[in-house]
């Protein structure tokens, strides 16, 4: 199988890592050669971040190029604008309509481009927008808003529910494992 | 075992550690290598510390490794600056168990100062460096260092970049193997390096380097794998994973896995066998250079940068052939740099030295964010320690009149590293110049490290915590004192008094730093919009958690931790507290 490409994206400090370690779990779970590349350190100090995760039967680079991403997974919207290149021709793009200032909009040396949704549609562009802020708080908080996102995103993919469920039991704290099993539940409940 | 596990390069790094019997483990922290021992410090089987720095690090697995242990440290590129001097030594002492350094490099450049290439090292210090290009080579390689250390008597340097430290690939599981405390023997020849020792072991760091010149034509860390013989390619680590997603069986490869000695007969057959060689290395041309050297005519920095981090990008279109097409974003995209986090206990102090206009002298931590628009409160940052001694150069310079003008400032983890020493020089050189730790009780940058000051080891366990009040006192510091950098005020009055003070001074402005767990946060804050005029005074503390939203100021509640700093800089009273904890 021909490497299939995830990127990940977003502002530091929304939850980028975890979500790629969960994806990277379920699919060593389904038995498929993974890497998946993070940046840690300056940049994650709210900076823009991106996770790459490909998977097949070898992978070799552990990081995407422009136009390689098969799926790219937003956190916000203006990340989901910056990373646009990166997607494949033909590829699809899921984002969370949320809107981070960064710090040049914030003093006002920039402005934040208005309906970077429409835009972006406009293209021609395969996109899922979703608030999923709202439903990580439904779910019972915030910082659950990266797994309402792979929920969104498993609805892509053809693995059953029960890996992925899996997957969150190993890689989130115990005491939070019911909070992201229903934020993951409200995410995939979304339609793609 | 059986078990296969998505690792890190770093995390795999640590299981070779384990596995190959590793038993002691002494590191400092630094963006990409930190977690190796973080990883390390999770098996029971292995001491793990956090050494005030890379120096002490790599003495305390120097003398580990003469006391029989298998030891290694870790530490980023520019750490082997600060550990350089051991390094060149323990290469003529060589080992009794074996010892391996830990190096990470980073092409690009994503959390460091500069760009170096540790490979000179390696061969200034004429000691063997290996290259993994995966999590699985990470293992295997790390395992592999220590039979190499053994065998060859010499500290080995495993070689790690961004992309390999901070990718995680699947790696099979293997036992551990105990390896018992090697016995140890006083041998003054060997461990004594003085003039008359030195030069009987600087003749057996030669007769080393030949032997592993040998080596390295057989050894298995160097591949050779046919494809396509039209073209040749030479590369080692991320390089040769970038090569290998572009041309595939299209192309045949010399993986090098040893980076020092280069092997040159292997090199020659391979490139008998294809018609056109090219050398794709990030960074220096030393694999390059060396095929020159030795008579291999190659196609190397002619087409590829020096400069910043390949990509199969930028090797598909240096080979020619045309990359994936793109679509863009229509309009223009405002950058997103990394800024501090919102209650960042740094914040008040820079709000101050900014309103004050002094001249800062900068150091590396997440307070280097202060040289940040809006803040934009420092004026150099060279290397760790360097704010304190670059002060004091700069008003031995400038004179009296610039003392009183100008700050260092330096965080907990990074005084106790090298700025220490610095102050030393100030009060025993009559300095009059002004310094402020930022004392957020933690080694932040690179994601929470105990150090020295915080009272934990790397385990968590308690421990003696360094006083910085009596530590600047001792050195000759007179007039030291603690604000809380949440107290703006607090914080002016401070600096104002100590910088037109003829003494020199130590401000420490102590309070944790918000990220830490036990730090208890208010609710966020919120904006009574009939209050707030628009004035954006609020925005010049540079928090990512207030903005400006159609016209009046906004809260961002899931930035937001009440720090109360935004509302000092309103004059509307338009910022109201929630009161306590979320
Ligand atoms: C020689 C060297 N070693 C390590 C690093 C990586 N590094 C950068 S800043 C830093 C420590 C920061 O801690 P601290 O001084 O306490 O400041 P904080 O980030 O907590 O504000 C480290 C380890 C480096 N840049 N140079």
């Amino acid at each position: 199988m021909k490497t299939f490409n995830i990127m990940i994206v977003g502002v530091g400090g929304q939850g980028t890592l975890l979500a790629s370690r969960l994806l990277g779990n379920v699919l060593l779970e389904e038995g498929y050669d993974v890497k998946v590349s993070e940046v840690h350190g300056m940049s994650q100090r709210g900076g823009s971040v991106v996770t790459y995760v490909g998977y097949g039967d070898d992978v070799c680079s552990p990081v995407i190029e422009l136009g390689e991403a098969d799926i790219i997974l937003a956190f916000e919207e203006l990340e989901a604008a910056r990373w646009l290149p990166y997607l494949r021709k033909g590829g699809k793009l899921i984002v969370n309509s949320q809107q981070i200032a960064p710090m040049p909009v914030i003093t006002g040396a920039a402005f934040y481009p208005a309906d970077i949704l429409t835009q972006i549609r406009d293209l021609g562009i395969d996109m899922v927008a979703t608030d999923a802020l709202s439903l990580a708080q439904e779910a019972g908080s915030s910082k659950a808003t990266n797994v309402v996102l792979i929920g969104v995103l498993s609805n892509l993919m053809e693995f059953d529910e029960e890996v992925w469920l899996k997957a969150i039991d190993q890689c989130v704290p115990p005491k939070f494992v019911e909070m992201n099993r229903k934020a993951f539940d409200l995410g995939r409940r979304t339609s793609c | 075992m059986k078990q296969k596990k998505l690792m890190l390069g770093n995390e795999a790094v640590a299981r070779g550690l384990y596995e190959v019997g590793c038993t002691v483990v002494s590191s400092y922290p630094g963006t990409p290598s930190t977690e190796i021992t973080e990883y390390a410090s999770k098996y029971d089987e292995i001491y793990c510390e956090w050494a005030p720095n890379e120096k002490v690090a790599c003495e305390t697995a120097i003398g580990a490794s003469i006391g029989g242990a298998r030891s290694f440290c870790a530490m980023k590129h520019v750490g082997l600056n600060v550990a350089a001097d051991p390094l060149f030594t323990a290469s003529y002492t060589g080992v009794n168990a074996g010892m391996v350094i830990g190096v990470a490099d980073d092409p690009g450049m994503h959390s460091s100062q500069n760009e170096q290439d540790s490979r000179h090292y390696a061969i200034a210090a004429k000691v063997p460096m290996i290259e993994p290009a995966d999590s699985a080579e990470c293992r295997d390689f790390t395992k592999f260092s220590y039979e190499l250390s053994e065998q060859f008597d010499t500290p080995v340097i495993l070689r790690l970049c961004t992309r390999i430290s901070h990718s995680q690939s699947v790696v099979p599981l293997q036992e551990r193997a105990v390896v018992p405390l090697k016995d140890y023997k006083k041998d003054v020849s060997k461990y004594v390096m003085m003039p008359a020792m030195a030069r009987g072991r600087h003749v057996v760091v030669e007769q080393r380097t030949q032997a592993l010149k040998e080596f390295a034509e057989t050894t298995a860390l160097n591949r050779v794998e046919m494809g396509n013989t039209e073209i040749g390619i030479i590369a080692s680590g991320s390089c040769y994973q970038y090569a290998r997603e572009v041309m595939g069986e299209n192309a045949s490869y010399l993986k090098l896995g040893l980076l020092n000695p280069l092997p040159e007969k292997l090199i020659r057959d391979f490139a008998s066998k294809v018609k056109k060689l090219y050398v794709i290395e990030e960074l220096d041309d030393i694999i390059e250079t060396h095929c020159r050297k030795i008579g291999v005519e190659v196609i190397g920095k002619a087409l590829f940068p020096v400069i910043g981090e390949f990509s199969q990008r930028l090797v598909a279109e240096k080979l020619g052939l045309t990359p994936a097409d793109t679509v863009s974003f229509p309009g223009s995209i405002p950058n997103r740099p990394p800024v501090m986090c919102a209650g960042c206990p740094h914040r008040g102090v820079f709000s101050v030295l900014s309103k004050l206009k002094l001249m800062v002298s900068g150091d590396i931590g997440c307070y280097t964010l202060g040289a940040s628009a809006p803040l934009s409160a420092i004026d150099t940052t060279v290397c760790m320690g360097a704010s304190i001694s670059g002060l004091h150069g700069f008003n031995k310079a400038r004179g009296n009149a610039s003392a009183k003008n100008s700050v260092a400032v330096i965080g907990d983890s990074t005084f106790i590293h090298s700025g220490v020493t610095g102050l030393i020089n100030i009060a025993y050189n009559q300095g009059i110049s002004t310094v402020i730790i930022l004392d957020n009780s933690i080694t932040g940058m690179t994601g929470h490290q105990q150090n020295p000051t915080t009272g934990y080891t790397i385990k968590g366990d308690p421990t003696a915590a360094i006083s910085l009040e009596k530590l600047c006192d001792a050195v000759g510091i007179h007039r030291v004192r603690v604000v809380d950098p949440y107290n703006m005020k607090q914080v002016e009055e401070a600096v104002k008094e100590e910088i037109a003070v003829d003494e020199p001074s130590v401000i420490i402005a102590r309070r944790p730093c918000a990220l830490l767990k036990y730090v208890k946060h208010k609710k966020p804050f919120t904006i009574d919009t009939d209050k707030c005029r628009g004035c954006k005074a609020c925005l010049k503390i540079g928090c990512p958690g207030i903005s400006i939203q159609n016209g009046k100021a906004a809260v961002d509640p899931t930035l937001c931790v009440g720090c109360g700093l935004c509302q000092d800089m309103c004059r509307f009273d338009a910022i109201c507290s929630q009161g306590e904890e979320k």
